[in-house]
């Protein structure tokens, strides 16, 4: 059954941009039906405009439709508007590309970019008529899987998905559906189709595990039930990128990032101590400059897009950035194609090569400190000292920007209120230096967000900073930074803390998601539906502590949740590099030569020795 | 590049089912990419953001197919409209297509204020009695006032339909309901929906479908 026009006519007059649920966009592709063996749904578990905004989706969209024998087609979580409007006309939620119901679909595969889209994922389910519990499916299709770097630690999902992807995506997510395929064909039971995707690399079957926990309450082991599935999943990487897909879908709607994207790198040599997608996308994968400019003229000619970002963790790190920034402002200056960068170092290099791409068009640049002492950065192993950035805002201003962001964390491990006023003097001094060049016009932009400690990184042993002293920070901010030219924004503590239980959270969380997705938790991130009581009543009613989740501090010893997820990033390093995180000890960017995170010896590292 | 080269397109075309929920802005984005993948020299702004040189008719409010809406593009370079309809037939997305494409003066007023009047194809879900409506339309063309009220940004404002609308027809009817025609005043001295009509005709609450068939210039 296809949801139709006439269906649809009746609740999209009523709903706020309608636009984001009738699909038809350029390169999106719609393949027969009844032609393929095995169709997929690919989920993301937020709007339209953020989902879209998502490379690792187009990715696998890309790779699924060049297979003859598969299609794959795309849903986003409706706004609360149309959520309504669908339920109350028994709409089931449904594709854009065909406008069948997920239900039809033989694989729904949810892209889980983050903890506060949980309960969106059992949002969708429900809305699509799925229970949202795996168990509850029992042997009807499809099969809910889901990849994306929240599957690191997926075990608050657990009860809700049959598998997930760990790690690189293009290669896993065809031998998967040709395991659907096969399983289709010969009528195999979902049971033992599950046993065959655990035979898979990079395949997580969380039923085929049973969790035992110690009296205290933490992990005691986590075993697999039947031979088939690994004790430790190891993660999948591609060992080089394939092409990068050209023919992106191009949205109607205004979405977050309305571009054209291009992956320059995948991984992150710089060992930022804090960040987890700088360890668990290792390790660092480059495209050369002519893959990247190939890739380029093949995405303006069949997208149309006025703007291409360079995407990497790390892009003014890659040795031909220059080059490459040079080449395409030559090539494309007629029309014009606006060139971005989402990440630059705080160096003056970084600021010349703005100065090349944002042309006299000079919108702002955005430095992230992270943190306001030496002291601390060198805790986080954030190897910028004050000079750098100093001298950066300094040739920004000098080169003509009006306005900088300046993006720091607090409640970072081991910060204290001197950590804290020490931000206020940086700032005081970018904002003088501001002043100087560009008087009353100059601005300088502060954005403070709440360090949440995640697994697979050498922050996974420490607590979430405390209620009490983070206000005593944040007033500390909100005093110090204030007036004319500058500007203070934060996010809300109570979605960190969250955020902070969900990230490091075990199995038993998955009731505490279930219960207060069904009191009415969803759109978490965003503030104006997030529901700090509806969270606190569902930890209360499952008798779990959210404060245990988020605010203890581990020792080694303990079982963490996700150590049968085999990142390839050693556990012993992790807990080194916090041990030289509480010392004060940094540790070199592993381009200038290994550090022994354990890559090179689990899944291999080009750059190793 | 000099301005001397420059050429000034108009092209003519309709907007589908399948893109009827797109609003006027996406709409111009849509068609500046379609434009970029045809290859076609478009004219840019000078300055720090440089925007293409398009200019709509008339937005067409979001729900509306339109079978005849127009949009002037400035050119760098000349090119033979029959040319631009190649490469747009497939550089278009499902949905929008070309109808005509001609070239016009460059020293012609802007589109938007050459619009005079708007035609619309208006089917209502209504199934009361044929004699009824047209007794309504009857009445409503020989009204020599029709003061309504409309709530622009928050202010009431008292406004005179009557002189807005045109012509107005019952064209036919079947079982689902019957199909209107009418021209709408638009632009200067004001600009009604067919909407309003709708109202006026007491047809409210009855689910119904708008293609604009024109804009008079």
């Amino acid at each position: 059954m296809q949801i139709s026009n006439r269906l649809l006519d009746r609740i999209l007059p009523t709903v706020t941009m309608p636009a984001r649920y009738t699909g038809g966009e350029w390169n999106s592709v719609v393949k027969d039906w009844d032609d393929v063996q095995v169709k997929l749904v690919l989920a993301y578990p937020d709007v339209y405009q953020v989902g879209m905004s998502n490379l690792g989706l187009m990715i696998l969209y890309d790779i699924v439709n060049r297979q003859p024998g598969f299609l794959a087609e795309r849903v986003y979580a409706p706004w609360v508007d149309m959520d309504a409007a669908m339920r109350r006309e028994g709409i089931p939620l449904y594709s854009l590309e065909s406008r069948h119901p997920l239900g039809e679909f033989d694989v729904l595969g949810f892209t889980l970019p983050y903890e506060l889209n949980f309960s969106n994922v059992l949002n969708m389910l429900n809305l699509a008529g799925l229970p949202v519990l795996a168990v509850e499916r029992g042997e009807d299709w499809p099969l809910v899987i889901g990849g994306g770097v929240g599957t690191v630690n997926a075990e608050p999902l657990a009860d809700f998905f049959d598998a997930f992807v760990i790690g690189d995506g293009e290669e896993v997510i065809l031998e998967i559906l040709n395991a659907c395929a096969r399983a289709k064909e010969s009528g195999a039971r979902k049971s033992e189709l599950l046993r065959a995707l655990a035979g898979i690399p990079g395949v997580y079957v969380p039923s085929l595990y049973q969790v035992a926990y110690h009296d205290d309450g933490t992990v005691a082991a986590i075993t697999p039930t039947t031979p088939e599935a690994s004790p430790r999943i190891v993660r999948r990487i591609v060992p080089q990128l394939p092409p990068p897909p050209v023919d992106l879908v191009v949205p109607y709607v205004k979405v977050i990032h309305d571009r054209g994207m291009v992956e320059i790198a995948r991984g992150c040599t710089a060992g930022c101590r804090f960040c987890q997608a700088g360890m668990v996308y290792r390790p660092l994968r480059e495209r050369s400059l002519s893959e990247v400019l190939t890739a380029v003229e093949a995405i303006v000619q069949r997208t149309g897009y006025e703007e291409i970002a360079l995407v990497s963790l790390n892009s003014a790190s890659h040795p031909q950035i220059e080059e490459m920034v040079r080449e395409l402002i030559a090539r494309y200056s007629h029309p014009p194609l606006a060139i971005s960068l989402p990440s630059l170092r705080i160096d003056t290099f970084s600021v010349r090569l703005a100065e090349l791409f944002q042309g006299r068009r000079k919108t702002g640049l955005t430095f992230a400190p992270e943190a306001g002492s030496q002291r601390l950065r060198d805790v986080i192993n954030k190897r910028v000292t004050e000079e750098d950035l100093l001298a950066t805002a300094e040739a920004a201003f000098a080169g003509g920007w009006q306005r900088i962001k300046l993006y720091f964390m607090i409640g970072l491990p081991t910060e204290t209120l001197d950590d804290v006023g020490a931000i206020v003097e940086l700032v005081r001094e970018v904002r003088a230096m501001s002043r100087r060049y560009h008087g009353r016009r100059a601005q300088v932009n502060v954005s403070v967000a709440t360090f949440i400690p995640k697994p697979h990184t050498p922050f996974q042993w420490s607590p979430l900073v405390g209620e009490d002293d983070l206000s005593a920070r944040l007033a500390l901010l909100r005093r110090g930074i204030k007036g004319r030219g500058v500007r203070l924004s934060w996010h809300a503590p109570r979605t960190s803390l969250l955020e902070a239980a969900l990230a490091r959270g075990d199995r038993r969380l998955g009731r505490v998601i279930h219960r207060a997705w069904q009191d009415g938790a969803r759109f978490d991130a965003w503030p104006e539906h997030f529901d700090w009581e509806v969270w606190q009543r569902a930890f209360a009613a499952e008798g779990l502590d959210v404060d245990w989740y988020a605010r203890r501090e581990r020792s080694f010893a303990e079982v963490l949740p996700w150590d049968h997820i085999e990142n390839g990033v050693s556990k012993s390093f992790l807990w080194d590099e916090y041990q030289r995180a509480l010392h004060g000890e940094t540790t070199p960017d592993c381009r200038l030569g290994c550090v022994g995170c354990g890559l090179a010896e689990t899944l291999g590292c080009e750059g190793a020795g | 590049m000099t301005q001397m080269n420059r050429q000034r397109l108009r092209i003519t075309f309709a907007k589908g089912e399948t893109l009827k929920y797109i609003s006027h802005l996406d709409l111009a984005r849509a068609w500046e990419r379609a434009l970029r993948r045809a290859g076609v020299p478009l004219a840019y702004s000078q300055g720090f953001n440089p925007r293409p040189k398009m200019a709509f008719a008339a937005a067409l409010p979001v729900g509306y197919t339109a079978t005849a809406e127009m949009v002037d593009i400035l050119l760098e370079k000349p090119l033979v409209p029959l040319e631009l309809a190649h490469r747009l037939a497939v550089a278009l997305p499902p949905g929008l297509q070309v109808v005509s494409i001609k070239e016009v003066d460059l020293g012609l007023p802007a589109l938007q204020s050459q619009v005079r009047a708007a035609e619309y194809r208006v089917s209502v879900a209504w199934t009361g009695d044929r004699a009824d409506l047209e007794a309504r339309i009857a009445a409503l063309l020989a009204s020599p006032t029709l003061p309504r009220e409309r709530v622009r940004k928050g202010r009431r404002r008292a406004y005179d339909l009557r002189p807005l609308v045109e012509d107005l027809k019952l064209e036919d009817g079947d079982a689902a309901g019957y199909r209107l025609w009418m021209r709408l005043h638009h632009g200067a001295g004001g600009t009604a929906r067919p909407e309003d009509v709708l109202d006026t005709l007491g047809l409210v609450d009855v689910p119904f479908s708008v293609e604009r068939t024109g804009l008079r210039v």
